[in-house]
């Protein structure tokens, strides 16, 4: 074994090298917790922005005059303004949010103690992995302090439009620079976040803690580096070959003879923009599964736990978890069917789309099977778990119309494709960290969340989420583009401003309704009641140590595990449930 | 005998230690190989996709002085893997002096290759006016492929030098252990690797018949 696998026993002393530049896996664990969460609050303003200028066009706000004098000039939103939020709010939101909280976050903090180890195996790159993520949105969030502001191609950043500068607009000189240097960055950072889950859940686990005894949690957090692993190095190098494209003249994704905003681009030629969906593609898609994959583990987990039974099928759980991975890979193309495609190639990425819904509903049933006739116990951890599972169904349904070409030929581009995503992408797995911080804040601090503020934030956000985002679906199939800043313009459109209306109200309010989980946070952190070592009566391995956990987990003790991570309610136990380190 | 097969497996798996005894240091390297594999993959993709979708793709590199100088280049860097492989080989038998003096010659084979690698863009770049976003052979994209994936090689190569430089610099004064020495072998046999899919797919496939 290295040296570097074994972390030094003691906490060190100084300030900086304890919470600053730490390299305790749990420190750099809520250093990345708190990093999404100041990005998803970013994130949701710019959302709340949107949808207000959605439905209030021509209303005059003296704050987006405030913030974007010449964009916004006379408090109105022009809509470069309004393409750029978008495109901060998908980018900040994928990647500093839904990669960054369930994977690096929770991950983080609670793999090495699940699988019984001191620290993650390369402690050194763990920190650096976090700092690297840190300049990556330091870069990103630049973006809207250069001339032009922020960048306006979406998160997808398609060219040619990325690639040939600011002629394409205000925020695609400087803005679109920083957006694909920060994406590099954030690459980077990725990859080394991937080497180390890998090395730590393969190498670390403590005698006993055999491959099909890890809590699903863990298998959910190895599968996603591995698709991290592969995923980012391909966006890596589609991000180096577009910041040539627009800074060393190269034209790989940009053909001859572009036309943009009245000029001919004379010195492009012979690149194509398809290079780049497909590059991007390859890591997009696996990207979806990197953001709700964790979600999954920590819904598993929580239904087992507060259903008071075994989840039902664990193996069948544990091979749909690597099915989802791996065809994962082989469905990019779907994104693209509309860019022009080959209609067997079509056929082929649509059967493939289709068959991740096998191990998918694989997972859905036996979350249901581990709820039926358990004992529940209605926390707002559980609650959040059940609504993790209602919108991941929900969400993915819509993903079987998208996935079949006949119907993505109508649906492309449309608030249908904004609904299905938000829902299972978004907020399906934004669930799944509410899930997993009420459930684990007790670990992290020794004391409870709030549950009456918990239950509240639960109902408001679950409803609230539902009004926001069902009725795209509706607006898609009446052919509501997407990535309009306004429809003022369109007649076709009158009759479905209302509904836009109701949405942003409910987006408004659901948003208001976050500050109770701020609240409700940051005052458990001081006031909330302190709790023993496992309230939930929970099995795995960080439910035997002390809240919080010492500083090399298990105080200098080996932990051994005997049993599996979901044995509650077995016959014949003196308890309700087995802890996985309780003797045979 | 499956019996005892699924019980070694068993015990590999069970935690308390790497499966098949592999450092977690070399376990984290061949994971990075892993993924710097695709980001070459994905560069020779768009490589590949560039050159079948354009028609009349140049094919300057005569065999004198262009293939046979690449060749040169390429006997060089794959020199560099077999002394890689006798440092290895020492630093196993505890022989740090021959490991140090195995990786020097290494680190020469790569400044070797470095060396003949910018010359060689300096001649295309200066005489031959070839440019990352301009050439005169055709499409704009021979340039900027060969750039770009030479280029990316080329870091790879430099930062070689630079690991295999510490390691020697570390193995001489008594730290560092074989797997240290491995591991580091590991990334080199990559890098001379990649070089083995560059050389014909860029260099030979542009040869001028």
């Amino acid at each position: 074994m290295s040296s570097l696998a074994h972390a030094p026993h003691q906490a060190p002393s100084g300030f900086i090298r304890r919470y600053i530049f730490s390299l305790d896996h749990k420190v750099i664990g809520i250093q990345y917790y708190f990093l999404a969460l100041f990005s998803v609050l970013l994130g949701m303003t710019l959302s709340v922005l949107m949808r207000y200028h959605m439905v209030y066009p021509d209303a005059r706000v003296s704050l987006f005059e405030k913030l974007w004098p010449t964009s916004a000039a006379g408090g109105i939103m022009t809509p470069e303004l309004y393409l750029s939020l978008m495109t901060m709010h998908g980018t900040i939101m994928v990647f500093f949010v839904l990669t960054t909280a369930p994977q690096s976050g929770f991950g983080n903090y609670f793999l090495p103690i699940q699988i019984g180890a001191e620290d993650m195996a390369f402690p050194v790159l763990n920190m650096m992995s976090f700092w690297t993520t840190f300049l990556a949105l330091i870069v990103m969030v630049a973006a809207f302090f250069v001339p032009g502001g922020a960048p306006l191609g979406g998160w997808t950043a398609y060219p040619p439009l990325s690639g040939v500068g600011a002629i394409a607009g205000p925020g695609q000189g400087a803005g679109q620079t920083l957006w694909v240097i920060s994406i590099a960055i954030f690459c980077a950072a990725s990859l080394m976040g991937a080497i180390n889950f890998i090395a730590t859940t393969v190498d670390l686990r403590a005698r006993g803690m055999s491959m099909m005894r890890l809590p699903l949690t863990c298998w959910t957090w190895l599968v996603t580096a591995i698709l991290g692993l592969l995923g980012f190095a391909v966006l890596l190098a589609a991000g180096v070959l577009l910041l040539l494209d627009r800074t060393a003249g190269t034209s790989f994704f940009l053909p001859a003879g572009l036309i943009v905003n009245d000029q001919i681009l004379l010195n492009h030629k012979g690149g194509s923009p398809l290079l780049w969906q497909h590059l991007f593609w390859f890591f997009g898609h696996p990207e979806v599964y990197i953001a709700i994959l964790p979600g999954m583990g920590v819904a598993s987990q929580l239904l087992s736990t507060f259903a008071r039974k075994p989840i039902f099928g664990y193996r069948a759980m544990v091979y749909a978890i690597l099915g989802i991975g791996f065809l994962g890979f082989f469905v990019w193309g779907h994104h693209m069917f509309m860019s022009g495609m080959n209609p067997y190639s079509a056929f082929a990425f649509s059967v493939l789309t289709m068959s991740i819904g096998v191990p998918s509903a694989i997972k859905t049933f036996n979350w249901i099977g581990t709820l039926w006739g358990g004992k529940i116990r209605f926390t707002t951890a559980m609650l959040f778990a059940l609504g993790f599972v209602s919108l991941f169904v929900s969400g993915g349904i819509s993903g079987i119309f998208l996935g079949q070409p006949a119907l993505d030929l109508y649906f492309h581009d449309t608030y249908f494709v904004v609904g299905h995503f938000h829902m299972i992408m978004g907020v399906a797995a934004i669930f799944g960290m509410f899930a997993g911080t009420f459930y684990w804040f007790p670990k992290v601090t020794g004391r409870l969340m709030n549950e009456t503020m918990g239950k509240i934030h639960f109902y408001i956000t679950f409803i609230g989420v539902y009004c926001i985002f069902t009725p795209m679906h509706f607006l898609g199939i009446a052919g509501n583009p997407r990535r309009y800043a306004d429809f003022t313009n369109f007649e076709f459109m009158n009759a479905l401003m209302p509904i836009h209306s109701f949405m942003t109200w409910a987006a408004v309010i659901t948003a208001v309704a976050q500050l109770i989980f701020f609240i409700n946070l940051f005052w458990s952190i001081k006031k909330g009641t302190p709790t023993g070592p496992n309230p939930w009566e929970s099995t795995t391995l960080e439910w035997g140590i002390p809240s919080p956990p010492p500083f090399d987990n298990f105080a200098g003790v080996h932990p051994v595990v005997n049993h599996g991570p979901y044995e509650y309610a077995v016959p014949g136990a003196p308890k309700d449930y087995t802890m996985q380190t309780d003797p045979l | 005998m499956s019996d005892v097969k699924a019980a070694t497996m068993d015990s590999l798996w069970t935690g308390g230690g790497s499966p098949y005894a592999i450092g977690s240091k070399k376990f984290g390297m061949w994971l990075f190989i892993i993924s710097d594999a695709l980001t070459f993959s994905a560069m020779l993709m768009a490589y590949t996709y560039c050159r079948v979708s354009t028609p009349d793709w140049p094919t300057p590199f005569h065999f004198s002085p262009g293939i046979v100088f690449s060749s040169i280049m390429t006997f060089c860097l794959l020199s560099s893997s077999l002394t890689m492989v006798m440092a290895v080989h020492a630093m196993n038998h505890g022989n740090r002096r021959a490991t140090v003096a195995w990786i020097l010659a290494t680190i020469g084979g790569g400044v070797a290759f470095v060396v003949l690698h910018a010359t060689e863009w300096h001649t295309l770049i200066v005489e031959e006016h070839v440019t990352i976003s301009s050439n005169p052979f055709g499409s704009p994209l021979f340039g900027a492929t060969f750039f770009g994936l030479t280029g990316l090689h080329m870091t790879h190569v430099i930062i070689g030098v630079i690991y295999l430089s510490i390691i020697a610099f570390a193995v001489g004064r008594g730290k560092f252990n074989a797997e240290d020495v491995e591991v580091s072998g590991l990334y080199w046999h990559f890098v001379d690797l990649v070089w083995m899919f560059i050389f014909p797919l860029v260099y030979l496939l542009s040869a001028k018949v």
